[in-house]
């Protein structure tokens, strides 16, 4: 039996509003590479805050290997002290320094520097690690593998018990990753307890020997990695029961025509954002969606249709024609409209009115020398307020006071204005009460039986096989499938995502 | 010895084709260039002056306050931060240290610790705003700047002469180099003078590479300024750090500021006039990142030396009208700083 060097205990964190972490329990044994997943907002990323001292927990308890009692861990540089080093997503080092240096900085209290202690030191770490750099050269110099790697060698020479490592695959490359996991199962060998946090099922089977899976903030369970298939391991994320669900059909499906006038084709398509090259397309009145797990690429692919990431190759149609689409405002003038995943860094503008969010993208596109006079501004914010039941003071009244859902109707007007041939909806329903969900819904379904092709993204899967009449299933940035008709439950999904070859 | 020890390892990198590290690759550069128009000077304006020894040794006494200050800005641009306020300081240390040496009997040494004491103010308090309440650097050191011009114009509204007998014997003394001169008209060897602040600046240059390069200090500075979040996680004292390099920059803005009086002996509210903008063009100019993290102080000595020497050339090419110097290092700032977005965005890829 293996020695447990973390135990969390009964954790409890609130924020206001918000139940972050009910009750969970996490332990980490010696030698172990521990996965910890969890859809968005499941608590994974408070969870290692609470550990690491960024945020102090409201209860429960945490016991580290060799302390009797309890720790209190109120900074990260306790949680050092104690032995837990994290390794995060952005590479926290000076890119300016050499690699000596990024291992020793801030680590002594030395006035000096002894450069030739510092090197030699580093090449002994480095090459005990096997990490293929040498210490004199710059950070910036090296490549992002490698940084990640540099970042660990400091943790793993601060002399770490517990390596948590949060999404520090995903700025990598196929082999950029199997060089970092040679260096895993490497630190794994020497005793380290690693907590691996990430979005792709295939690294969490290549790597790792446990799994602990959180969803609402709560712990689903911790599992053995060879009894746990993957299907079941996406099917505890979502929070769905295999098998056993009702069957929620799309309920608009029978009414809708699917022309066969295609709005938006891409073929091959690819952006900086590392998606690998997709096709797709969507016709006329048809409403399409793309499921997958958080990070999976569905953002990205919609983006690079829209142009906000720049797309790097790959063939774009819409109604036929071959476009060349590199920024929004030129997507917008084909008739293309976004709604962002993120309402409040890319949507609001939050000290202007109603009224002049409505108008936003209609007078981005007829261009700021021609501003709308006040009354026409007027009729539009009037006509959209009362179209959508928008629930707001006046039309003058700043966004940013409205609720959630008003909100994300207001940015929904302001799209429906440029009466688009196709509109992408990126998670319009997150964050916003249950009402104005279904009403979302249902302005989708009737926004497609006029005519416009819509794709909607959404996180919770019953709503995507509500509106949606056809799902385009994507994994860790490729497409993987494609589901129809009565191929689109929940199932079939599940094991879409989770890949043909590894559900039993 | 360290920049011996620095130029061989960049020699041997060049030759295993290694990447040199971005500060010793923008040094590089400026030596290169400084070398290239002083030889071609010679070549070509020989008879302008430019083949004489003393030039060479002119080119350090009228710019040895600038080398002091520009130090002090190197650092703090490398930390990540600016400081405009030294024309100001420099100005008010000359007009505050002559009326003292003339009214007040200030000796030497005196003299020498007001001018520390107001540069170290300056950068005490800019640096504790900046630093510590975290206020945008141009904007305190810009309200800095007026302070300084404006406690000139307090003190004294006219310009004004040191009249003590002797602060001028000192201030008037050379340092005579044997074995080197130059032959005049007449024939006569007359030997190359050097002024005492010139060492003080060398010695200055020496220090402040020193500290920059062995010292924790000087590594933070450099931590600081390439990636403060970073710099935070690794376990640095970030806001401890800003506050030494703009008190470091105080300090060597005091010292400037002295030498700046021991040269000039005279002062007055227009004095020093851009010298902050100087001394930040000769920062650039030696290889120093505007955006942190970035430079070598050698480089910003000949980055003084070399924007010396191109006022002078084009002064020499016979051009008396004033904007053509002014055209000239505009230019120059273009070029390097073309060169540093170059170095930066192949950093990205």
């Amino acid at each position: 039996m293996q020695n447990t060097v973390l135990t969390m205990q009964n954790i409890y964190k609130s924020f206001p509003g918000v139940r972050a972490l009910h009750n969970v329990d996490f332990t980490l044994r010696e030698g172990e590479i521990h996965a910890l997943m969890g859809e968005n907002g499941a608590g994974k990323s408070t969870l290692i805050k609470v550990l690491t001292g960024v945020y102090a927990k409201d209860a429960g308890e945490i016991y580290m290997k060799g302390t009797g009692k309890p720790v209190h861990i109120k900074s990260p540089q306790e949680a050092q002290r104690l032995g837990i080093s994290t390794v995060y997503q952005e590479i926290t080092l000076c890119p300016n320094l050499t690699v000596a240096e990024n291992l020793f900085i801030g680590r002594t209290d030395d006035l000096f520097v002894d450069w030739k202690k510092y090197n030699s030191r580093a090449e002994r770490i480095l090459g005990g690690l096997k990490i293929p750099t040498k210490p004199t050269k710059q950070l910036s110099n090296c490549s992002i593998a490698v940084q990640q790697m540099v970042a660990i060698a400091r943790a793993v020479d601060m002399d770490c018990k517990v390596l948590i490592l949060d999404e520090p695959t995903s700025s990598l490359d196929e082999q950029e990753v199997a060089k970092l996991f040679t260096l895993m199962r490497e630190l794994k060998g020497r005793g380290v307890g690693i907590i691996f946090v990430t979005h792709f099922l295939d690294q969490v089977y290549e790597v790792c020997d446990k799994i602990t899976v959180l969803r609402n903030g709560e712990l689903v369970g911790e599992y053995q990695i060879k009894d746990l298939p993957r299907v079941e391991l996406v099917a505890k994320m979502m929070g769905k029961e295999l098998g056993d669900l009702a069957e929620i059909h799309n309920e608009a499906q029978p009414s809708i025509m699917n022309s066969k006038e295609a709005i938006i084709e891409a073929e091959e398509l690819t952006s900086t954002s590392g998606i690998k090259p997709f096709n797709f397309a969507s016709h006329k009145g048809e409403v399409t969606g793309f499921a997958g797990l958080l990070g999976s690429g569905r953002s990205e692919c919609v983006r690079a249709i829209y142009g906000a990431d720049k797309v790097l190759k790959g063939k774009l149609r819409i109604k036929g024609e071959n476009v060349n689409i590199t920024t929004p405002i030129k997507a917008m003038k084909k008739g293309i409209g976004y709604l962002s995943e993120d309402r409040k860094r890319d949507g609001i503008i939050g000290d202007l009115s109603v009224r002049e969010n409505i108008i936003l993208a209609l007078q981005v596109m007829r261009g700021f020398f021609r501003p709308f006079t006040k009354t026409q501004a007027q009729a539009f914010a009037d006509e959209y307020i009362s179209l959508l039941g928008i629930k707001t003071a006046s039309a003058d009244t700043p966004i940013s006071s409205l609720s959630g859902g008003n909100q994300q109707k207001v940015i929904l007007a302001r799209w429906l204005l440029t009466h688009p041939d196709y509109l992408i909806l990126d998670e319009p329903t997150r964050g916003i009460d249950i009402g104005t969900k279904v009403e979302i819904q249902k302005l989708v379904l009737k926004l497609a039986s006029e005519g416009m092709s819509i794709t909607f993204i959404s996180s919770e899967i019953e709503e995507m096989l509500r509106t949606c009449s056809r799902l385009i299933v994507m994994r860790d940035l490729h497409v993987v499938g494609e589901l129809k008709g009565d191929d689109m439950t929940q199932d079939k999904i599940m094991y879409t995502i989770a890949g043909g070859s590894n559900s039993k | 010895m360290n920049y011996r020890k620095h130029n061989l390892s960049f020699w041997s990198k060049l030759k295993r084709g290694e990447s040199l590290t971005d500060s010793v690759f923008l040094l590089t550069i400026t030596v290169s260039l400084f070398i290239a128009i002083y030889a071609l000077s010679i070549i070509f304006l020989g008879d302008k002056g430019f083949s004489k020894i003393q030039m060479f040794f002119n080119l350090f006494n009228e710019n040895a306050a600038l080398i002091v200050i520009a130090c002090g800005l190197s650092i703090v641009m490398i930390t990540g931060s600016i400081d405009i306020s030294v024309g100001g300081s420099t100005a008010l240390i000359c007009t505050a240290c002559i009326v003292c040496l003339n009214n007040y009997n200030f000796n030497f040494v005196t003299t020498l610790i007001l001018a520390l004491g107001i540069g170290l103010v300056f950068g005490a308090v800019q640096g504790f705003l900046i630093a510590y309440l975290e206020m945008q650097p141009f904007i305190v050191t810009l309200a800095g700047m007026f302070l300084g011009r404006g406690l000139v114009a307090l003190v004294e509204v006219n310009q004004i002469q040191v009249d003590n007998a002797g602060f001028e014997m000192l201030s008037g003394a050379r340092i005579l180099i044997p074995f080197l001169g130059d032959i005049n008209k007449k024939g006569v060897f007359i030997q190359s003078k050097l002024e005492y602040g010139v060492i003080v600046a060398i010695i200055i240059v020496c220090l402040m590479f020193w500290i920059l390069r062995k010292t924790n200090l000087g590594r933070s500075f450099y931590a600081v300024g390439g990636n403060s979040h970073s710099a935070l996680l690794l376990g640095i004292n970030v806001k401890r750090t800003r506050f030494h390099a703009h008190l470091l920059c105080g300090l060597l803005a005091g010292i400037g500021g002295f030498l700046y009086l021991f040269h000039t002996r005279s002062g007055s509210v227009q004095q020093a006039t851009g010298l902050e903008m100087d001394a930040i063009a000769a920062s650039i100019i030696g290889g120093t990142l505007l955006t942190g993290g970035v430079g070598n102080i050698f480089g910003t000595l000949f980055g003084v030396l070399t924007s010396g020497i191109v006022l002078l050339v084009v002064t020499a090419i016979g051009s008396q009208d004033p904007w053509w110097p002014q055209i000239t290092r505009a230019a120059m700032l273009c070029f390097f700083i073309v060169l540093q977005s170059v170095i930066c965005s192949r950093k990205k890829k």
